[in-house]
C-alpha cells in the first residue's frame, strides 16, 4: 500500500543489472529460467511482505483505536492512519524531499549490515558505531565551524566515518583475535557508545552555561541542502556509496574474497585467503558506512547533539540489508521503504493518532513473513528461493564457537 | 589531569579498590542479587537452549515480551477482578494471573523462534534477531497504546522477612538477608539454577540434551527424538526467560518501560558463554555482571574516599554506567577460546528419512 509498487519495480531492476547472490563477476547469461525466478522472488515476495504488514498493522490500529475510545470501534480508522502515513511520505515534493531525507542513513546503514553479511558476519553494532560517527563529526564539525565549506564539510564527515570505523575495528580485532562472536560483542559496544557520547557531550563538548548538556552547532560544517529544505549531499554521498560497495564486493579481489569467505569459510581457507585479516577489514569498512551514517545525520539534519542521539537507523538498517537480501542496489528501494514509513510516522501520529511505534511492527511482520514465506512456499512444493542471504548462514556456524583458524 | 593520574601509586590504589568491594559488598548484596535475576534466567534459557543445540539470540526479546505481558495482565485483571487487599509478600491473584500470562507470552514466543530455526530451519541468529526487532516494536506500540490511558498498576511481589535470629548472626547474617530478603521469584532463580545443574548432569532428560547438542546423528540413531527434544527445551527456555521478563515489571518494579530490558537478555548470553554452558556457572557469571552493574549505581551515591575517591570524581560518570558492558566484552574475549560450546550449537537438524 505504501510504497510497494514502486519499490518492486526498483528492486527488479537491482538483480538484474547487478551479479546475483553469489554469481561469478562475468555470469552474463541475465536472463536464464534461474535469473527470472531470481527477480520474481525479489520483487514479488517484497510486496506480499508489505501488503500482509499493512493488513496486520490495521488489526494494531484497531486494537489502538480500541483502548483509546473505549471499546467504540471505527472501521475506516486503519484507513485513515494509512492515508495519513502515505500523505506525510510520498504526496508532494516536500514529504518525498522528507522521505528521502529519512532513507539517507538507512542507506549507509543497510550497506553496513549487507557488506557484513556478504563475508559471513552479523554486524548489529551499527547502532553503536552510528553513535560514534556522531561524535567524530560533531567533534571536528564544531572546531571548523567557522573554516570555509569545502574544508569543514569533507573533514567533518571523514572525522565521523574514522570515528565509526573504529568502532567496527574492535569487535572484528575481538573475533580474529580470540573468536568471540561479534553478536554479542556489537550488541556490547552499542551500549558502550551510547556512554561514550553522552560522556564527550556533557563534558568537553558541552556548550558552557546551557541548562542540559548539548554541543554547539557545526556552523560551516553542515551538509549543503541541494533539494528543498531538507535535501542534504548525504543523500549524494549514500548513492555514491552504493555504487562504490557494489564495485568493491563484485569488480575486485577484495570483493571476491569477501564473498568467498562468507559463502565457504573452508574454501575460502584452502585457497589462501586470511580469515582473520578479512574479518577485521570487513568490521571496520562495515563500521566505517555506519560512522557515515551518524555523520550524514548530524551534519545534515540535527548540526548538534545532546547526550543521548535518538535513533533507531541501527536497527532498521538490519531489517533495510535482510529485505535488500544484501545487494547493494536492492538496498535503494529497500532504504527508500523504510525511509518513507519513517517520515510518513510523524503525520500519522498526529492526524490519525496512531502511534509512531506502528511503523515498528510493520517492520517486524516485513521481516517475518520475508524470513517464514519462502520456506513455506518450498514446502508447499513450490520453488521458492532462499530470501535470507545465502552469506548468512554461515553467521550461526561461527557463533561462540571455533575460535577463527588463521 | 593526566599527570596526576599517572602519578598514583597504582598499588595503593588496588588496595583501595578491594577496601572499597569490602566497605560495599554487604550492603549492597541484595542488591547485586536483585540486578543478577534477570540475567541469571536469560543466561539458564541460553543453556537449556544450546546445550540442545538451538542458539537463542531472542532472550532479550523474550524477556521484554514477557515483562510487558505480566504488567498489562494484572492490569486487566485489576480492572476485572475488582482491587483486591494484598496477600502475604503482596500476592494478589492479580498478580498471579499477571505471572502465568508473562510465561505463556514468552513460551509463546519461543515456539516462534523453535518453528522458525527447528521446523523451517531459519537461520538461528537471524530468527532471534527478528523476534528481538518485533518484540521491540509490538511491546513499544502498545504500550504507548496503554499508558496513553494512564492505568492503575497492579502492584508488585513483596520481599520475603526472613527470621531475625539468621539474619542478625554475626558476619554471616548479611549473607541470610541477600539470599532471603528477596522477592519470589529471585528466590526462585537459585532454586531454578541448582534444579537445573543436577537435572543437566544427572538425570535421563540431561544426558539426551547434552547428546543432542553434541551429536544428533548419533542421538537419533539411539532413539532419542532429535526434534522434539530441541523443541521441549526451547519451550522451557522460554519459561527461565519469561521468569526475568516478569522480574522486570513485576517484582523489580510495578511498571514498564519500553525497551526496559537494555540489553539484559544480551549480558545473559555473555554469561551464560563465561559460565561454561552449566547453570551454576551461568549464575555465577550473572552475579559478576551484575555486581558491576551495581558498582556502576552505587558509585554514584556511595563514592569511595581518599585517592581512590578522586580518581572516581575525576572521571566521567558514563565510566561506570558502561561497566558492565565493557567488563561482559573484556572477560568474553579473554575467556572465550576456553569455553566450548556444544558442538552442534546452532547447526539445524535434517532428519535422513525426510532428507
Amino acid at each position: 500500500m505504501t510504497a510497494g509498487p514502486d519499490r518492486g519495480k526498483d528492486s527488479g531492476t537491482g538483480p538484474g543489472k547487478g551479479a546475483g547472490p553469489g554469481a561469478g563477476p562475468r555470469r552474463t547469461a541475465w536472463m536464464s529460467r534461474e535469473r527470472l525466478l531470481q527477480i520474481r522472488t525479489a520483487v514479488v515476495l517484497p510486496i506480499v511482505a508489505v501488503l500482509l504488514a499493512v493488513v496486520v498493522g490495521s488489526l494494531f490500529i484497531y486494537a489502538a483505536d480500541l483502548i483509546a475510545n473505549k471499546g467504540a470501534l471505527d472501521l475506516g480508522k486503519p484507513l485513515s492512519a494509512y492515508a495519513a502515513l502515505v500523505k506525510g511520505s510520498v504526496l508532494g515534493f516536500s514529504p518525498i524531499v522528507t522521505t528521502l531525507v529519512a532513507a539517507t542513513p538507512l542507506v549507509f546503514g543497510g550497506l553496513a549490515v549487507a557488506l557484513g553479511f556478504k563475508a559471513g558476519l552479523f554486524n548489529i553494532g551499527v547502532q553503536g558505531q552510528l553513535l560514534m560517527g556522531v561524535l567524530g563529526s560533531v567533534a571536528v564539525g564544531v572546531a571548523l565551524a567557522d573554516q570555509p565549506v569545502f574544508v569543514a564539510v569533507p573533514l567533518a564527515f571523514l572525522a565521523g566515518t574514522l570515528a565509526g570505523a573504529a568502532m567496527g575495528f574492535v569487535p572484528g580485532f575481538l573475533k580474529a583475535v580470540s573468536g568471540a562472536h561479534e553478536v554479542v560483542t556489537t550488541i556490547m559496544l552499542n551500549y558502550v557508545a551510547l556512554n561514550i557520547l553522552a560522556a564527550f557531550v556533557a563534558g568537553p563538548l558541552r556548550v558552557p552555561k546551557a541548562p542540559a548538556p548539548v554541543t554547539f552547532e557545526v556552523g560551516h560544517a553542515a551538509l549543503p541542502i541541494f533539494l528543498g529544505k531538507t535535501g542534504h549531499v548525504g543523500i549524494l554521498i549514500a548513492v555514491l556509496l552504493v555504487v562504490v560497495v557494489w564495485w568493491l564486493l563484485y569488480r575486485t579481489t577484495l570483493g571476491f574474497e569477501i564473498r568467498t569467505a562468507g559463502a565457504n569459510p573452508d574454501a575460502a581457507r584452502y585457497a589462501g585467503m586470511r580469515p582473520r585479516r578479512l574479518i577485521m577489514l570487513t568490521m571496520t569498512m562495515s563500521g566505517a558506512l555506519a560512522g557515515m551514517a551518524g555523520a550524514g545525520e548530524l551534519l545534515g539534519v540535527t548540526h548538534q547533539t545532546q547526550t543521548s542521539f535518538a535513533t533507531s537507523v541501527g536497527f532498521d538498517a538490519i531489517a533495510v540489508a535482510l529485505l535488500a537480501r544484501s545487494n547493494p542496489i536492492a538496498i535503494i528501494p529497500a532504504a527508500i521503504l523504510f525511509g518513507a514509513m519513517r517520515a510518513g510516522a510523524g503525520q500519522m501520529q498526529i492526524e490519525a493518532r496512531t502511534p509512531r511505534e506502528l511503523v515498528d511492527v510493520l517492520q517486524a511482520v516485513i521481516l517475518l513473513v520475508l524470513v517464514v514465506l519462502p520456506v513455506i512456499a518450498r514446502a508447499l512444493g513450490g520453488r521458492g528461493a532462499r530470501v535470507v542471504p545465502e552469506e548468512a548462514q554461515t553467521i550461526t556456524k561461527s557463533y561462540a564457537s571455533e575460535s577463527v583458524p588463521s | 589531569m593526566d599527570t596526576f593520574l599517572y602519578s598514583l601509586p597504582i598499588i595503593g590504589l588496588l588496595f583501595q579498590v578491594v577496601g572499597y568491594l569490602i566497605a560495599i559488598i554487604p550492603t549492597s548484596a541484595p542488591i547485586i542479587l536483585r540486578a543478577a535475576t534477570p540475567l541469571g534466567f536469560g543466561a539458564l534459557c541460553g543453556v537449556v537452549c544450546e546445550r540442545s543445540g538451538i542458539v537463542n539470540i531472542g532472550i532479550e526479546g523474550t524477556m521484554l515480551t514477557a515483562a510487558f505481558t505480566g504488567w498489562v495482565v494484572a492490569i486487566a485483571a485489576v480492572a476485572v477482578l475488582g482491587p483486591m487487599g494484598p496477600g502475604p509478600l503482596g500476592v494478589t491473584p492479580a498478580l498471579i494471573i499477571g505471572l502465568v500470562a508473562a510465561l505463556l507470552s514468552a513460551v509463546g514466543v519461543s515456539l516462534l523462534h523453535a518453528w522458525l530455526s527447528i521446523s523451517l530451519r531459519t537461520d538461528q541468529i537471524i530468527s532471534g534477531t527478528i523476534i528481538n526487532i518485533a518484540a521491540f516494536g509490538i511491546t513499544g506500540y502498545l504500550n504507548n497504546v496503554i499508558s496513553a490511558a494512564s492505568p492503575t498498576s497492579a502492584g508488585q511481589f513483596g520481599k520475603i522477612t526472613p527470621p531475625a535470629e539468621l539474619t542478625t548472626l554475626p558476619v554471616v547474617g548479611w549473607l541470610f538477608t541477600t539470599i532471603l530478603n528477596q522477592g519470589p521469584i529471585t528466590i526462585s532463580l537459585l532454586v531454578c539454577a541448582v534444579v537445573l545443574q543436577v537435572l543437566l548432569f544427572r538425570s535421563r532428560w540431561g544426558l539426551r540434551t547434552r547428546a543432542v547438542g553434541e551429536h544428533p546423528k548419533a542421538a537419533e540413531t539411539v532413539g532419542i527424538d532429535v526434534i522434539r527434544l530441541r523443541y521441549r527445551n526451547v519451550l522451557i527456555g522460554g519459561v527461565f526467560a519469561g521468569l526475568g521478563g516478569a522480574f522486570l515489571s513485576m517484582e523489580l518494579s510495578n511498571s514498564f518501560q519500553a525497551g526496559g530490558t537494555a540489553g539484559r537478555g544480551f549480558i545473559a548470553l555473555a554469561a551464560m558463554i563465561v559460565g561454561r554452558w552449566t547453570p551454576l556457572g551461568a549464575l555465577g557469571a550473572a552475579l559478576l555482571f551484575s555486581l558491576f552493574l551495581t558498582i556502576g549505581q552505587t558509585i554514584g551515591f556511595d563514592p569511595p574516599t581518599g585517592q581512590l575517591g578522586d580518581v572516581v570524581a575525576a572521571l566521567p560518570t558514563q565510566v561506570f554506567t558502561a561497566l558492565p558492558y565493557i567488563v561482559t566484552i573484556i572477560v568474553l574475549a579473554g575467556l572465550i577460546g576456553r569455553s566450548t560450546p556444544p558442538a552442534a550449537d546452532g547447526r539445524p537438524y535434517e532428519r535422513e528419512a525426510t532428507a
